[in-house]
């Protein structure tokens, strides 16, 4: 789905308002029932993790993790069968699946008197049964399900969708593997052309291709294949601002799905 | 001057073709005049008697016949610019300007020429000392600032030229000293500053003068033909006091004999009332002028301008003018010239015989007869050929040009579009191994990338104003450009940009703007780009001799090393260009030895060859030119000093081009290296031509280039486009070359190519342009069709959208892929295309040849039998069999052309790779195949039934090609259209009912059933088609459906019937247990990951039912029926679990509800189960959960 920057301005400057829940997602596609769920989750989903950045540091503090950790005893102390964490999570205006993680891992801190392993919580944030604590496990799992811009379900539905591509491709660990300094996701050995336009490699981006991110990418990654591939073709599953989309003639083509109008190297005359 | 007290010139400039008529009464041919004039040796045996004694002045003729045309014509000529060899009178007799100098005064300011085709006579100038006699010193002569070059002792000829660089300064030039030089070196047309518009916007006068022989020499090659000299100034104001004798001098000696001196003196004169006299009614400003129609009827002294078209067509025939283009131009100029038509009758009585249009217009006729024009392009063929002024003056001549138009299929585009390209990422030199550190492979990665975003903000702002290259340069100087390697991408890039037309020629912004293409559509591109270049072509008349300049992107490169400035960048680049350049100039290009059948095809391949050899050359010499020269490079001349110092010090070429000039002439490949090393000399600073080296080269140059070889109207040594190409380029080199080359006698050179490497060759088809346009006439034209005449095709060939789409898709295709696999392609397609013809011959063509043997045979025996028609009979039968050559051809290279890639390439080459170069290669090898016999085939046929019918022998017959090749495809199960839906979207939509599941949720929210179950199908369906799935991705997936089967169970989950399903109690209750069930079968059959089953069981996922309210124990206990029947869990394993569940610490109730749920799955499963229950009991409800239940 292509959005101009207006309509994009529009969702972004209703979605400063709002915390990342499903409510407020309900709230978002109300407001803007033209847009595609995805679409409109994946901006959201954006504009939360900008918000998130600017406020990160805030909620890492001794402080703060503190805080968070004796109101969250407290909560569970009471009731522990209420959302204690998720509401915690939006009433300071965080992401409930992170702020899950620093009390998870405040958690094992006090329980282990060390600091645990990213990968023991990364795990344990996958499959909370795996937590010592049952009510935390709730906690958690309650966080994770609820959040709709991060944790491991989130990342899985990422993956999937970079996952969904053609078989024509060598993919990005292959080409890591033959010394390629910058990959994209998939390279066409044999390249194809995408609405007349010829592709060498594609990236697959789950996520809404807004300004501030597009250019980020086109610097970071896009113009380095460009470089060293030559054109290429860059999907924003969940939709983009069309105005982006502003660089074709020179080689990099944005679309918000995987295309249909498929042109493949193929000789009339070898058919014969 | 000896016998004759008149010399001839003299005779033509004072009588006009008057004297030329009386000639004839000599019994004085002008073929013999011609003889006359081109004689370098001693011919006199061969020449007439008249004109023996008159050798002395043979090499004065041409100059003065090309100057008496230009003087004659300056009035009239307002057309374009003008073209050199056209000046008022010597400077030193006081500054006059011609009319055209005098309109074009305003733009240029400078008066100086571009090129002095001749050497302006420096005994004209009241300075000059008396000249020497006796033989010229040896190459120690210093001072020339005439820059003469003096033969450096060897007893060869001296060799003349004018060309080399100047800056733009309008001041006075000041050489402190002035060593020998040829090079005009202030001349700012010819070379301006670096950057500067190449276009032609002043034009200077032009003159021609005459050298003097030394009289002394009556039989010896000439010691000079035509030098340059700028002729701003007197020649004495150039040199500073002290140094210009000596310097002045020098030049003299041997050169001028004063008597000449004198005598040239009086012509001067003469000319010079001649002109005053014109300029009388020459004052009209020409532009406004309307286009005057051209009338045959009032030509004016026909006889006159016939001898003189004659003389002036045997000059430039027999190539004894210095570019033979500059005089096409000037008589296209003649022909398209737009003065007045007033006769005058004054100025008839003063010889005057270019006074009207009608005489110009008869006299370009005149010559354009004579004229090798038949192969220019076809544009401008049909230019010509559409002239009405032809038309009218000449039908004859109209009629070759319409004819050589039809004929020719010489189709030149003079615009051309170039765009950005990378330079694909080869592991092979690009990945870390190739570099020492990490460091240095970083800083590699990052100038890549830094120059390409140099490129493409150079390409957005280029143009603009006030955008500095330096200041975004400078970021790179920061990337440590210092790295061996980044020449490398470097010049690729160059090569890959920059190689197009004009060298990398239109500008950046001449490529057609997609959306306007989008709008057309492609199928009218060509037209798109033909209109185009009608719009914009003729509005720039530049005239044929441009500077040098670099052009389009390549001003990016260029920009590029200086803003770079790194010494170690260029050093590196020098290095590698060099090395590349040596490469390519010593390829072998023409390896074949012409069979009969497929001479034309190879000839194609070598011509695509060579033309992609030569523009990289003469790119690759222009940057290496460039950067040699670029330390020495500087706006003043060099003060004497410096030029003493860099001519002891700088004496090591980076690259030996005297040697491979050299090797390149005796190995008859000139055609190759000359226009290299043109490219490479345009470049050079003030110092390089006084360096002894690139003296030699100089001098080698038109030394070499003596001789009859290259003279156009014979077509024997070499082939005419070969000559034309190197006449162009040392014409534009030098302006001053006498005669040319010997070369190849392969014709290497097409139209386009030379096209491409001459751009100014255009300015004649533009000049022809602008008159249609400017005429305003009908100016239909007679062939008027725009679209291409496209040769018939094999097959029906698709849309040239897509054509064009599968060109640029094959083109992208060996982009990333290693050189060598292009290559491999190449030669594959290649030698399969020519085996493939061979293979015809031996098999079709034979059996045919067969057949007809065997019917002739029969019909020879007849009485009266006329053998010719029976032959054609006989062949016409076979023609339409001989169609089958195109089938056979095409099977025979689909069948070879994939065996041979595939034994060529790399084992490792993958399938997808390997099928799409093994299509290439077979779609080439069929293009040339079949290309060739399609259009060969019944010309063969017919000379081998020939010579059969004659000598009647057998040829044995032909072993059938047969097919085979096959694709094997794999996909995930049989028949998937990788329809399903999105895992992507299906997890997302699970998570939505977990998140109410788990809540916290809204007053009355609650999942659908119907909706639910919908979701589990297409769960099933993402599941069952593996296209999108991966392992992780599916636990995941697997992870999610065990939460919500431990919520079904749980009761977790607000179920809402729709309201028109049925609500039987029976069924309600069994609700959540279909979920169950289908989750289950999910479970078992469609996932490929394993399920963490276990989870059901485990404290976190059973306290849901711990906090459930009302939790469903029958489908808890059905749940775990099902696990044991699918087979997912063991019953012990069950029962363990179970009995580990107990342990935990649950409400009291709860507790007691576990247990009775677990006595119940015991009971169940009895004998199986370690915990000790009742065996074999039916299977009941579990009484806590039937009391849970209601």
């Amino acid at each position: 789905m292509k959005l101009s920057k207006a309509q994009y301005d529009e969702i972004a400057q209703f979605l400063a308002q709002v915390q990342p829940t499903r409510q407020s997602l309900r709230q978002l596609k109300d407001k803007f029932p033209s847009q595609s769920q995805s679409t409109l989750l994946s901006i959201f989903s954006q504009e939360y993790q900008k918000q998130v950045k600017r406020t990160h540091a805030k909620h890492h503090t001794a402080e703060a993790v503190e805080t968070y950790y004796q109101r969250y005893l407290n909560g569970v102390m009471k009731n522990a069968a209420a959302p204690v964490l998720l509401e915690l999570a939006n009433e300071v205006d965080f992401a409930p699946s992170l702020m899950a993680r620093i009390v998870l891992e405040r958690f094992l801190q006090e329980q282990e008197h060390a600091v645990p392993s990213k990968t023991l919580i990364n795990s344990m944030l996958r499959d909370p049964s795996q937590i010592p604590d049952g009510v935390l496990a709730n906690q958690v799992y309650q966080c994770t399900v609820n959040d709709c811009c991060y944790g491991p379900l989130v990342d899985c539905i990422k993956h999937f969708i970079n996952n969904s591509s053609c078989s024509l491709c060598i993919a990005e660990d292959q080409l890591r593997a033959k010394g390629y300094d910058k990959t994209p996701d998939f390279i066409l050995e044999v390249p194809v052309a995408v609405e007349g336009h010829i592709i060498h490699w594609i990236e697959s981006k789950a996520s809404f291709g807004d300004e501030s991110s597009h250019q980020a990418y086109l610097q970071d990654q896009f113009w380095s294949y460009w470089n060293r591939f030559g054109p290429g073709l860059v999907i924003y599953w969940y939709g983009f601002i069309e105005e982006l989309d502003c660089h074709r003639e020179r080689g990099i083509l944005l679309k918000d799905c995987f295309p249909t109008d498929i042109v493949t190297l193929r000789h009339s005359m070898a058919q014969h | 001057m000896s016998c004759h007290s008149t010399p001839l010139w003299k005779q033509v400039v004072l009588s006009g073709t008057e004297k030329l008529q009386s000639w004839v009464d000599f019994n004085i041919t002008i073929s013999c005049i011609i003889l006359w004039i081109s004689c370098f040796e001693s011919l006199e045996n061969h020449v007439h008697e008249k004109l023996v004694s008159l050798s002395l002045l043979q090499k004065d003729f041409v100059p003065f016949l090309l100057n008496f045309l230009r003087e004659q014509t300056s009035q009239i000529l307002t057309n374009g610019p003008s073209t050199p060899a056209k000046t008022p009178n010597s400077k030193a007799h006081g500054n006059q300007r011609t009319g055209s100098e005098k309109r074009a005064g305003h733009t240029s300011g400078s008066s100086s020429s571009r090129v002095q085709l001749f050497s302006e006579r420096t005994s004209v100038t009241p300075s000059a000392p008396p000249p020497r006699r006796g033989r010229r010193r040896g190459g120690s002569s210093v001072g020339a600032a005439g820059r003469h070059l003096e033969e450096d002792g060897k007893g060869e000829s001296p060799a003349s030229w004018s060309a080399g660089r100047r800056k733009r300064s309008e001041v006075p030039l000041v050489p402190a000293a002035s060593p020998p030089s040829q090079l005009n070196l202030n001349n700012l047309e010819e070379f301006p500053p670096m950057g500067a518009a190449s276009g032609w916007t002043n034009k200077p006068s032009r003159r021609i003068n005459p050298t003097p022989v030394s009289a002394e020499r009556p039989l010896s090659k000439p010691k000079m033909c035509f030098t340059s000299t700028p002729v701003s100034q007197a020649p004495a104001a150039r040199f500073p006091s002290g140094t210009s004798l000596e310097a002045f001098t020098a030049i003299q000696e041997g050169n001028i004999a004063s008597v000449v001196g004198s005598s040239l003196q009086e012509e001067r004169e003469m000319l010079k009332k001649e002109r005053y006299h014109l300029r009388g009614c020459a004052s009209l400003p020409a532009e406004s002028l309307p286009v005057t129609c051209a009338n045959p009827a009032k030509v004016s002294c026909k006889k006159q301008l016939e001898c003189l078209a004659q003389l002036y067509s045997s000059c430039i025939a027999e190539n004894l003018v210095p570019n033979i283009f500059l005089e096409l131009f000037f008589v296209l100029q003649l022909l398209t010239s737009k003065g007045s038509s007033a006769e005058d009758e004054e100025n008839a009585s003063r010889k005057q015989h270019f006074r009207n249009v009608h005489n110009c217009v008869y006299f370009a006729v005149q010559v354009l007869d004579y004229q090798i024009i038949s192969r220019l392009e076809k544009g401008t063929l049909k230019l010509l050929a559409e002239n009405e002024r032809i038309a009218s003056f000449s039908p004859t001549l109209h009629e070759r040009l319409r004819q050589a138009y039809e004929s020719s299929t010489a189709k030149v585009s003079l615009l051309l579009p170039c765009s950005v390209q990378s330079v694909s990422f080869q592991p092979e030199t690009d990945n870390r191994s190739n570099f020492p550190t990490d460091r240095a492979f970083h800083i590699f990665k990052k100038q890549r990338d830094i120059f390409y975003e140099l490129l493409r903000e150079w390409e957005d702002n280029h143009e603009k104003t006030g955008w500095d290259f330096e200041r975004s340069g400078s970021r790179i100087v920061g990337a440590e450009l210092s790295r061996f390697a980044f020449t490398a991408p470097y010049s690729s890039c160059l090569l890959k940009m920059c190689k197009g037309p004009i060298g990398g020629g239109t500008s950046w912004g001449d490529t057609p703007d997609q959306d306007v293409l989008n709008m057309l559509g492609p199928d009218n591109l060509s037209r798109l780009k033909r209109l185009q270049e009608r719009f914009v072509v003729p509005q720039s008349i530049g005239g044929p001799c441009p500077p040098p300049s670099f052009t389009g992107c390549q001003q990016f490169f260029r920009d590029f090393i200086l803003s770079a400035g790194s010494y170690q960048f260029n050093q590196h680049l020098v290095d590698s260009l060099c090395l590349k350049i040596l490469e390519l100039d010593g390829l072998t290009l023409i390896e074949h030895v012409h069979s009969d059948g497929e001479a034309d095809m190879d000839e194609q391949d070598e011509k695509k060859r060579f033309t992609v050899v030569l523009l990289s050359l003469r790119l690759l010499a222009k940057f290496l030119g460039f950067l040699v020269f670029l330390p020495y490079r500087s706006m003043e001349q060099p003060t004497r000093d410096l030029l003493e110092s860099a001519v002891a010090l700088r004496n090591k070429p980076a690259l030996d081009v005297l040697k491979l000039l050299r090797q390149s002439i005796r190995d008859r490949r000139a055609v190759l290296t000359i226009p290299w090393i043109v490219e490479f000399l345009s470049l050079v600073d003030h110092i390089a031509p006084f360096l002894d080296y690139y003296r030699k080269v100089f001098y080698t140059l038109p030394h070499l280039l003596r001789g009859r070889l290259m003279v156009l109207s014979e077509e024997k040594e070499m082939s005419f486009l070969n000559k034309l190409l190197i006449l162009a380029v040392l014409g534009w080199l030098f302006q001053v070359s006498v005669s040319c080359v010997s070369e190849d006698s392969v014709p290497l050179v097409d139209q386009q190519l030379l096209y491409t490497c001459c751009p100014y060759l255009g300015e004649l088809r533009k000049l022809l342009a602008s008159f249609v346009a400017g005429s305003g006439t009908k100016n239909g034209g007679f062939i008027r069709k725009i679209t291409p005449t496209a040769a018939e095709s094999l097959a029906p060939k698709p849309s040239a959208t897509q054509r064009k789409l599968q060109a640029e898709l094959e083109q992208a295709f060996f982009h990333n892929q290693p050189p060598s696999l292009r290559r491999t392609v190449e030669f594959v397609a290649e030698r399969v295309g020519s085996n493939c013809v061979k293979h015809i011959k031996a098999t079709l063509v034979a059996e045919l040849v067969q057949r007809a043997e065997v019917m002739l045979q029969d019909r020879v025996k007849e009485v009266d039998a006329n053998h010719d028609k029976l032959l054609e009979e006989a062949c016409a039968q076979l023609y339409e069999e001989g169609a089958q050559a195109l089938i056979r051809g095409r099977e025979f290279c689909k069948k070879k052309g994939p065996e041979a890639v595939r034994v060529l390439l790399p084992e490792e080459t993958s399938a997808a790779v390997l099928n799409s170069a093994e299509d290439i290669a077979v779609e080439l090898a069929t293009e040339k195949a079949c290309g060739w016999l399609s259009a060969n085939i019944a010309a063969l046929i017919k000379r081998e039934v020939k010579a059969t019918f004659n000598r009647m022998l057998k040829v044995p017959g032909p072993p059938q090609p047969s097919e085979d090749a096959q694709e094997l495809r794999r996909a995930c199960p049989p028949g998937c259209q990788h329809r399903a839906p999105l895992p992507s979207q299906v997890i997302n939509e699970i998570k939505d009912v977990l998140c109410v599941a788990v809540g916290p949720r809204d007053e009355g929210e609650v999942i659908d059933y119907d909706w639910l179950e919908s979701l589990l199908g297409r769960l099933r369906q993402t599941l069952r088609c593996r296209k999108f799935m991966c392992p992780t991705s599916e636990q995941q997936l697997a992870k999610c459906t065990v939460e919500l089967a431990s919520l079904l169970v749980s009761g977790g989950v607000p179920l809402r019937r729709s309201p028109a399903s049925p609500g039987r109690s029976a069924e309600r209750r069994r609700a959540p247990g279909g979920l169950v069930a289908r989750l289950l079968s999910l479970w078992k059959e469609d996932f490929g990951a394993p399920v963490p089953v276990r989870l059901l069981l485990s404290g976190r996922n059973v306290a849901y039912a711990a906090r459930a309210q009302r939790p469903q124990w029958d489908l808890f206990l059905f749940m775990l029926r099902g696990l044991v029947e699918h087979d997912l869990m063991g019953i012990n394993e069950i029962v363990n679990c179970l009995h580990n569940l107990k342990e935990l610490p649950w409400p009291s109730d709860f507790l007691k509800e576990l247990e009775g749920l677990s006595g119940a799955f015991v009971s169940e499963h009895g004998a199986a189960a370690a915990p000790p229950a009742a065996r074999s009991e039916p299977p009941r409800p579990v009484p806590g959960a039937l009391a849970a239940q209601s």
